[in-house]
């Protein structure tokens, strides 16, 4: 470094012509722009932007001018020095970000790639169907009533107005408890808990009952000892069949689909009088495959309609059994197979699948009901 | 009921156009519960009778060979070859042409055969599916077909059956006559009934001694007729047009005698007995049996009779089950010309208890079960009379009998009533009309609006007792699907109870954590415990028993739902579902010692509280336990990296998840129970209470239900824990923000002291700053004295208002090591 010389003619300084500046500031951006990573980036700082670049000994120079000169070559120097500090930045950023996106790229994961390394658990639809069924009811203002599995004759039974050795208790094979003359049994349908709602709640009464049940069939496609029901119980001051249609149209819809009905048809059962069985109107042809041969129905073969459950209006005497005011109230109770309203509603064709338990079937229902 | 079309249109005048089908679609409109409409038989045409006129017997083959000319009609000859050889020239058979199709699908066309083109086939009674087996061809009366006839009407193919599934209180509907009514309602067409009709029965002769009937308890039997037939032609042939009713309404015929009988039951709806009178003696008697009486019936069991039982006996005893099976003494056989035809009206209930105790179910009962017409039998002793004299020759030497008659039931009922129960509005005529279809007589009174009528069912209709009955009747007829659809409003409902979300809950949770549900039958036996590892001392074999299991191996209720799951876990395992995380929910049934039987309280009137507790004493505990089973891994081996094998404290685990949605706290302490591992089972118990156990299973219980190594299960009585489970709103928490001070200490332990023990005398010792303890590590091996393990803990302390110091964090830690050592014998690992 030369001293101070106020003789000296800043012209005369080669490292601050105008045109060597220039020069390095075009040599400094070019290897910026060429470094293709930050390794190279910093070669070219310190070769274009370190204390020993052409820049930077440049602006030494500046000290030794002249007064006069110094203002003129500091503000070229500082000019050049920023516009090289500008592009550094640029780049650096410009640079890190390659390397960001670089190093995410190479972390890149087949998203395609199983991620089944915790089990996934499943509910019955058994289950999930009984509480949409409930749920349903709730809706509408019901509460869900129970009662036990083992029950005794009286309330299975007679109360029912089923009397022993009527032709009706053989509609409904029974298990017995040991000894049968102790009269209980396990109960073959959710009915008796019509009974002992009536027994035991204030009237009026509105209560849907799931539960299960069981019956001496052996198992097979159609059959199981062991199935679910659920069973609707309304009594209340005038209560008609009209009633019960309306609420079996709503249950239909809610469980089936919009828009569809249920019919009524003539039958018996001992605990109401009138008597019904429930027809579900084909939730898969809605009656379109009745007498179409070309495009036969297998869910309701056919007929336009599927079976679906019992109800009635309550017998009199099943009030009477139970202490409720036959002149003042009437009610109605309906009850269907959760396992038949699955197997329509899932097409599930063996009823063997819903017993077995192997969980391939139940699996495929996830954890709720749909 | 099968009911066969063309003896329904014999009975009641049906619009010539109307469809079998569509004659099934208005009876299930009107409640009868049609299962299928189907054709008779199998069969298309053309079928014809035809005559032999010449036969060629082919010698050169295997078996003799018969090619015939056969006469079909029109002056048309046909040859047919033919391997039977029951019949001749001149006879009439049954030839199907070609083009017709027999039953099984089987298409009957011209072929060459045995030398010859045999143009059509002659049929046998088996080919044309009248009877499972035949021997030789059908060849018919010469009096009754023609040459050239359509067989398939001859023979009663050409029919269609409704087979209607009749409930228990449409006893009417099991005979045609009660069916036909039914019809005659739906197509508005006039009923005649038939019995009701004089029969052309000739005067009685009363050349034969009349044989006494009686009835000891008019209770039991209220109507016993005894008709006595002679001369009867017992190898007379049954017309073909009655064998052909009695094949489509599924009976078979056997002789004309029985096939009238039979005939006669399902045309009326009474059942109709007819006895060998030659090997009767005395008079008959309708009576209780007598203890050590024995009747071999008709199916030729030899029946031990109950002195509840009904019978028909004569002076040597027992011979019929009243109303449900004769007895071989005095069957009719191929020598029987004498007849003695019973016609009688049994209870109801008694025949029930009779035919269920010997299991023994027949046409007859299931009629007299239902309720049989009271004032039909000596209609229908008539009308088999006729039969009998027509077709068998007989000689009807008259009928006796006695006769207890019933005043017919009054029910009291409103005008108005089917409308305030059906919400239709239905206006008194057509309440009155429809009551007088079904055969009531209606009494109006005066001109109250609404009326009440006095109304009196027909004899065939015992089951109209109430005015509800009556109801139903108004009501079907009208038509149910014009019954309008309304909701009713019910008050303001609670939604579920706190018991039933906490179970929706609990199975939520349990789903949640990667467990499927399923559901076994509650069935068990001593194998499954067994196989459990659960002894004949173990509390859980005391079970509840069903006194007819459906399989004698498990003949118990469940007391515990593990065995149900392992035989699940079985099942899936063989499947190759062998990473199986299974549950359960279900009722078990703890018996009550001494729990008395069931009372059968009246049932006019609510019972009292002493029976209804009487009811629920009878009944055995039945709470609600959830149960899982785990085998294989729990977290499977994938692209990650290696699996986990579920362990005991997966179990656990999970069980104690349970419990904590439900908001209940559990204690966990060692236990030994089955099926667990004696040295990996956790007891849960709840206020000192045990409410479950987890863990690993034990090693014989992994192998008898052939699992996987290593399984694991639990068992929680959820009953108890929702109980315990508090409905009230839990308190949030309140936490400090000032930082955490964590501290990790390794203790020395014994190690059969229980870690839990440790970190509780860590957390009393450090007090209130302590925030966790947490146990991170165990250790057991050369740097720790034989017998003893190291536990590593994790210590949080923070303080609720300012930042801990470095004196307070030591001595925190220093008050909870001494409180470990003096509760536990823990001493600070070097």
């Amino acid at each position: 470094m030369s001293a101070p010389n106020s003789e000296y003619d800043p012209k005369e300084v080669s490292a601050l012509d105008p045109q060597v500046i220039d020069a390095a500031v075009t040599a400094a951006l070019a290897a910026f722009a060429d470094a293709g990573d930050l390794d190279q980036l910093k070669e070219a700082r310190l070769a274009h932007a370190a204390d020993r670049s052409p820049l930077a000994l440049a602006n030494r120079e500046i000290g030794a001018l002249p007064p006069a000169a110094k203002a003129e070559a500091g503000q070229r120097v500082g000019r050049a020095r920023a516009q090289v500090k500008d592009a550094l930045q640029a780049r650096t950023v410009e640079l890190e970000r390659l390397r960001d996106e670089q190093v995410l790229l190479t972390e890149t994961v087949d998203v395609t790639m199983p991620t089944d390394r915790t089990p996934v658990g499943a509910r019955h639809p058994l289950t999930t169907v009984a509480e949409l069924l409930c749920d349903v009811f709730i809706a509408m203002g019901y509460e869900v009533a129970e009662g036990p599995e083992v029950e005794t004759e009286w309330h299975n039974f007679d109360a029912l107005n089923i009397p022993p050795d009527h032709p009706a208790r053989t509609m409904q094979d029974t298990f017995f408890i040991d000894p049968p003359e102790a009269s209980v049994l396990l109960r073959t349908h959710t009915s008796p808990v019509q009974i002992r709602t009536l027994l035991n709640r204030e009237l009026p009464v509105y209560v849907v009952c799931p539960g299960r049940v069981f019956r001496t069939d052996e198992l097979d496609a159609t059959h199981t000892p062991v199935f679910h029901q659920i069973e609707g119980l309304a009594v209340d001051k005038g209560i008609t069949m009209a009633d019960l249609k309306g609420t079996l149209d709503h249950l239909a819809q809610a469980v089936f689909g919009e828009g569809l009905t249920t019919r009524l048809r003539p039958s018996y059962f001992p605990f109401t009088e009138p008597s019904a069985e429930i027809d579900l109107q084909c939730f898969a042809c809605r009656g379109s495959s009745v007498g179409d041969s070309a495009n036969p129905c297998r869910t309701c073969s056919s007929e336009g309609w599927i079976e679906w459950g019992g109800c009635g209006m309550v017998n009199p005497r099943v009030l009477q059994a139970c202490g409720v005011d036959t002149d003042e109230y009437s009610g109605f109770a309906f009850g269907m197979g959760l396992e038949r309203t699955l197997m329509f509603r899932h097409d599930i064709r063996d009823m063997r699948d819903m017993v077995e338990g192997d969980v391939r079937f139940t699996a495929a229902f996830g954890s709720g009901a749909a | 009921m099968r009911v066969p079309i063309s003896w329904l249109r014999q009975h009641v005048t049906l619009p010539s156009d109307v469809t079998a089908r569509q004659v099934g679609d208005e009876l299930i409109r009107l409640g009868l519960e049609v299962e299928t409409v189907e054709p008779v038989a199998d069969i298309t045409g053309p079928l014809v009778v035809g005559r032999v006129q010449s036969i060629e017997e082919l010698t050169e083959f295997k078996k003799p060979i018969r090619f015939c000319q056969v006469h079909v009609g029109d002056n048309e000859v046909r040859g047919i070859v033919c391997g039977a050889r029951n019949f001749a020239e001149g006879d009439l058979i049954v030839a199907a042409l070609p083009g017709s199709v027999l039953p099984g699908g089987f298409a009957i066309a011209a072929r060459q055969t045995y030398g010859k083109t045999s143009d059509g086939m002659i049929c046998s009674e088996s080919e044309l599916g009248l009877s499972t087996e035949s021997d030789g061809i059908l060849v018919l009366d010469p009096d009754s077909a023609s040459v050239g006839e359509n067989a398939l009407s001859l023979l009663g193919l050409d029919d269609e059956v409704l087979d209607i599934a009749v409930t228990p209180d449409r006893g009417y509907a099991l005979s045609i006559r009660g069916v036909a009514r039914e019809a005659a309602i739906a197509f508005t067409t006039d009923f005649v009934d038939s019995v009701l009709e004089s029969t052309n029965l000739p005067s009685p002769v009363s050349d034969t001694q009349p044989r006494s009937c009686t009835s000891e308890d008019p209770q039991l039997c209220d109507v016993f007729t005894l008709r006595t037939l002679t001369d009867v032609d017992p190898s007379a042939p049954t017309p073909a047009w009655m064998a052909a009713r009695l094949r489509a309404a599924g009976m078979r015929p056997v002789s004309v005698i029985v096939d009238i009988t039979n005939y006669v039951m399902l045309e009326t709806g009474q059942p109709l007995h007819a006895f060998d009178a030659d090997v009767v003696s005395g008079g008959l008697v309708a009576r209780r049996a007598q203890a050590g009486e024995t009747l071999e019936t008709l199916d030729h069991v030899v029946r031990e009779l109950d002195s509840e039982d009904l019978v028909i006996a004569d002076d040597s005893g027992p011979l019929a089950l009243a109303g449900t099976m004769g007895g071989v003494t005095s069957e009719i056989s191929s020598t029987s010309t004498n007849v003695l035809l019973e016609a009688a009206h049994f209870d109801a209930i008694t025949v029930a208890k009779m035919s269920r105790r010997h299991r023994l179910s027949s046409e007859a009962s299931r009629r007299f079960e239902r309720g049989v017409d009271s004032a039909l039998a000596p209609y229908a002793s008539e009308r088999a009379a006729a039969l009998l004299v027509e077709l068998a020759g007989a000689r009807n030497c008259g009928m006796i009998g006695v006769e207890h008659a019933h005043e017919p039931v009054a029910i009291r009922i409103s005008s108005q009533l089917p409308s305030d129960v059906s919400g239709a509005s239905i206006d008194e005529a057509t309440v009155i009309d429809n009551l007088r279809l079904v055969g009531c007589d209606v009494e109006t009174h005066g001109d109250a609006d609404p009326q009440q009528l006095v109304v009196r069912p027909p004899t065939w209709r015992p089951d109209l007792t109430d005015p509800a009955d009556l109801v139903e009747e108004v009501i079907r007829l009208v038509g149910y699907d014009s019954i309008p659809a309304t909701l009713p409003t019910p008050p303001a409902g609670r939604g579920l109870t706190a018991a039933q979300v906490a179970r929706r809950r609990a199975l939520r949770v349990i789903a949640g954590l990667g467990f499927v549900e399923t559901l076994s039958y509650p069935f068990v036996g001593d194998k499954d415990f067994e196989q459990t590892g659960i002894t004949a001392d173990d509390p859980r074999r005391q079970v509840v028993r069903v006194a007819n299991p459906l399989s004698d191996e498990q003949p118990g209720l469940r007391t515990t739902l593990l065995p149900g799951l392992l035989a699940t876990a079985r099942r899936n395992v063989s499947r190759g579902n062998d990473n199986l995380a299974i549950s359960e929910a279900g009722l078990v049934f703890l018996p009550e010692l001494a729990a008395p039987g069931a009372p059968r309280p009246d049932l006019s009137t609510r019972p009292t509280e002493e029976e209804l507790d009487a009811l629920d004493r009878a009944l055995p505990h039945q709470p609600l336990y959830l149960a899982a089973v785990m085998t294989g891994q729990r977290d499977r081996a994938g692209w990650w990296g290696k699996g986990r094998s579920a362990s005991w404290d997966d179990a656990l685990g999970a069980a104690k998840a349970v419990a904590d949605d439900l908001g209940v706290t559990v204690e966990v302490a060692a236990a030994t129970m089955a099926p667990f591992h004696p040295g990996r089972c956790a007891q849960l118990s709840v206020d000192g209470n045990v409410i479950g156990h987890a863990g690993e299973l034990h090693p014989k219980v992994v192998a008898a239900w052939g699992l996987p190594e290593r399984a694991t299960a639990f068992e929680l009585d959820v009953s108890a824990l929702i109980e315990r489970s508090t409905a009230t709103a839990r308190t949030a928490p309140q936490f400090s923000t000032f930082p955490v001070a964590k501290e990790d200490v390794a203790l020395i332990v014994d190690s059969n002291v229980a870690s839990a023990d440790v970190a509780q005398a860590l957390r009393d010792g450090g007090g209130d700053l302590i925030e966790s303890v947490r146990l991170f590590d165990v250790y057991t091996g050369e740097q720790v004295p034989e017998g003893h393990r190291s536990l590593a803990f994790a210590i949080r302390m923070r303080a609720a208002d300012h930042t801990l110091t470095v004196e307070e964090v030591s001595e925190v830690r220093q008050a909870a090591l001494s409180a470990a050592e003096s509760a536990c014998g823990a001493r600070l690992r070097d």
